[in-house]
């Protein structure tokens, strides 16, 4: 075991090139062990690299990183014994049966043939796909394919799971599914590391998340934390006709975002109290009578754009 | 001795999977058989009759032993494609991030390539000796043919797994159109000595050729013979050839293998 017992993943200043450019630039990660930790970041932005680092499939070039305790360069087997992977797309065998999946993942973590078929049935069991055991997993939809996939991960019941965007291409109902059994893990004690570009995701699981851009952490706190770092509220202003956006512009300032299509003008302020006083009598004296003001934290979406200057889907 | 036994455990999981593929979605099979079947009904009993042996003989008897080493060199196409559409996938990652044996990873993939490999031979024999084709100097030397093929067989695993890693599944489609022609300038269809000059050369230095010439010597059909080098030492090009690949090729796999930590 290492130093840092408290810590289920710890990086270092980790450098990655690839070619001329830097994937990772100078990133750090300390996460406690038993919580989520959600790396946060728009495609490109390092995400993947750090979990394929940390997960021993790629070398660093600089920093150092322990996973569960163990150096990932000079204890890399002992690593790999202790964490799963689940990455982009799923790697479900679909001819297999959803059992011969699993079966198959127990024989490769060196289970006895009784063993993986009994260690199958309790998986298969927790993870809700009893009924579809018998079935080809081609026959399975989205969101049972990634229960299966997250499955063959808990062979073993690692300590550190990897989940590199693991809802990406699933409808809302899927997602809430893949949602639910990592929290379900989650209270059994496995500490997740999860990559997504959906801000929602990130908001939903993780005790913490960790804003990356450009191979670095550009801000991390809890999504509580971070929202409010974003300058606490925002004020928002919605208006019968287009012809009052303007008006309700010049009432909010230079700052104000208006969305046309939601007849929406909203705004950040520091004193939510005296910005609404001051906005009611604003709007009077213009003689604009809105359909809504509302007055609400500000989405991940905007703390993002505020963080990195663009937003999470640009820069492919 | 337990790193051996897991070894051997990984290498059958992973084979079996290639196998229950195939079992349980044999068109890829079946898609497999039917050009050198085709082939054989075409060349055979259409063209077959145009066909001359060079020292002459019956052209099916000639052409088993071609279709044979053709077959086994399009496997390397098999190979390649399983490969990278694992790696495309991500299960290449997945093996790779858990405590199995890496050897069990190629190992296994060694070991479905052959027996698919062996099953497309046997089918193809069957076949073969429904319309005339047979062989001459006994059963021994008979299996001696076909062990020389799957030899060959085992050495394009490798190419196919250095390949596999290095292109991705759409590529590795197209790998077709250029496993074509290399076993056509051979002495799969035609016998060398027929062919132009320059290509005749390429033809009997053509490693498929070596096999496919002491296969025909082993199997006692015609079109053996031929005044070079290559043709004269069919027999033990045959044994080397695959031979260098191996030394290329597994290397060059390990090594890839590795760098995918790159």
């Amino acid at each position: 075991m290492g130093v840092n017992v408290g810590h289920a993943v710890l990086a270092e200043g980790l450098h990655k090139r690839f070619d001329k450019k830097a994937a990772l630039d100078g990133f750090d990660l300390a996460v406690p062990a038993g919580t989520v930790c959600g790396l946060l970041g728009p495609n490109g932005a390092g995400k993947t690299t750090a979990v394929r680092i940390l997960a021993t499939l790629l070398r660093l070039d600089g920093g150092r990183a322990e996973v569960a305790g163990h150096d990932v360069v000079r204890e890399a087997p002992a690593v790999r014994r202790q964490v799963a992977l689940n990455g982009q797309q799923s790697t479900v065998d679909d001819v297999l049966t959803g059992r011969e999946n699993l079966v198959m993942w127990g024989r490769l973590y060196h289970f006895s043939k009784r063993q993986a078929e009994a260690r199958a049935d309790e998986l298969l069991e927790q993870f809700g796909l009893t009924d579809a055991a018998g079935k080809r997993a081609k026959h399975y939809s989205g969101g049972m394919r990634r229960r299966l996939d997250l499955a063959s991960s808990f062979i073993t019941r690692p300590s550190v799971l990897f989940l590199d965007e693991p809802t990406t291409g699933l409808d809302p109902r899927n997602r809430g599914e893949v949602w639910r059994e990592v929290k379900r893990v989650v209270a059994e004690g496995t500490t997740v590391l999860l990559t997504t570009q959906y801000l929602d995701e990130a908001d939903q699981l993780a005790d913490q998340i960790v804003v990356l851009d450009t191979g670095r952490v550009v801000a991390q706190g809890t999504p509580d934390q971070l929202k409010s770092k974003l300058g606490g509220d925002r004020i928002e202003v919605v208006v019968r006709t287009s012809e009052e956006l303007p008006v309700v512009r010049d009432v909010l300032g230079p700052d104000a975002e208006v969305d046309p299509d939601a007849f929406r003008v909203s705004v950040a302020v520091a004193d939510r109290v005296a910005a609404l006083t001051r906005l009611t009598s604003a709007l009077a004296a213009k003689g604009v009578e809105a359909e809504d003001i509302a007055l609400r934290r500000p989405t991940l979406d905007e703390v993002f754009l505020a963080i990195t200057g663009h937003k999470a889907e640009e820069r492919a | 001795m337990n790193a051996v036994r897991f070894a051997a455990i990984d290498s059958w999981v992973v084979a079996k999977r290639d196998l229950i593929h195939w079992v349980r979605e044999p068109v890829r099979v079946f898609a497999n058989l039917a050009y050198p079947i085709i082939s054989v009904l075409i060349f055979g009993l259409v063209f077959g009759s145009a066909m001359n042996v060079f020292g002459g003989g019956d052209y099916i008897e000639f052409l088993l032993p071609g279709m044979f080493g053709q077959t086994i060199a399009f496997g390397v196409g098999t190979t390649l494609m399983m490969v990278s559409m694992d790696a495309d996938r991500g299960v290449t990652d997945r093996f790779r991030a858990s405590p199995m044996s890496q050897t069990g990873v190629v190992a296994g993939r060694s070991i479905a390539d052959l027996v698919n490999s062996s099953l497309e031979l046997l089918v193809l024999a069957l076949c073969g000796l429904v319309i005339g084709w047979s062989f001459h100097d006994g059963l021994l030397n008979a299996l001696v043919a076909f062990a020389l093929f799957l030899w060959l067989r085992f050495a394009l695993v490798w190419v196919g797994i250095y390949l596999g890693l290095l292109v991705k599944p759409e590529a590795a489609q197209a790998s077709w159109m250029f496993l074509f022609p290399l076993t056509m300038f051979a002495n799969t269809f035609v016998s060398p000595e027929l062919m132009p000059g320059w290509l005749r050369a390429v033809s009997e230095w053509n490693p498929l050729s070596s096999t496919v010439a002491a296969a025909r010597e082993l199997f006692g059909n015609p079109g053996v013979g031929g005044d070079s080098w290559a043709a004269q030492n069919s027999l033990l090009l045959a044994v080397l050839w695959p031979a260098v690949f191996v030394a290329i090729f597994w290397p060059l796999s390990v090594l890839k293998y590795r760098n995918l930590s790159r």
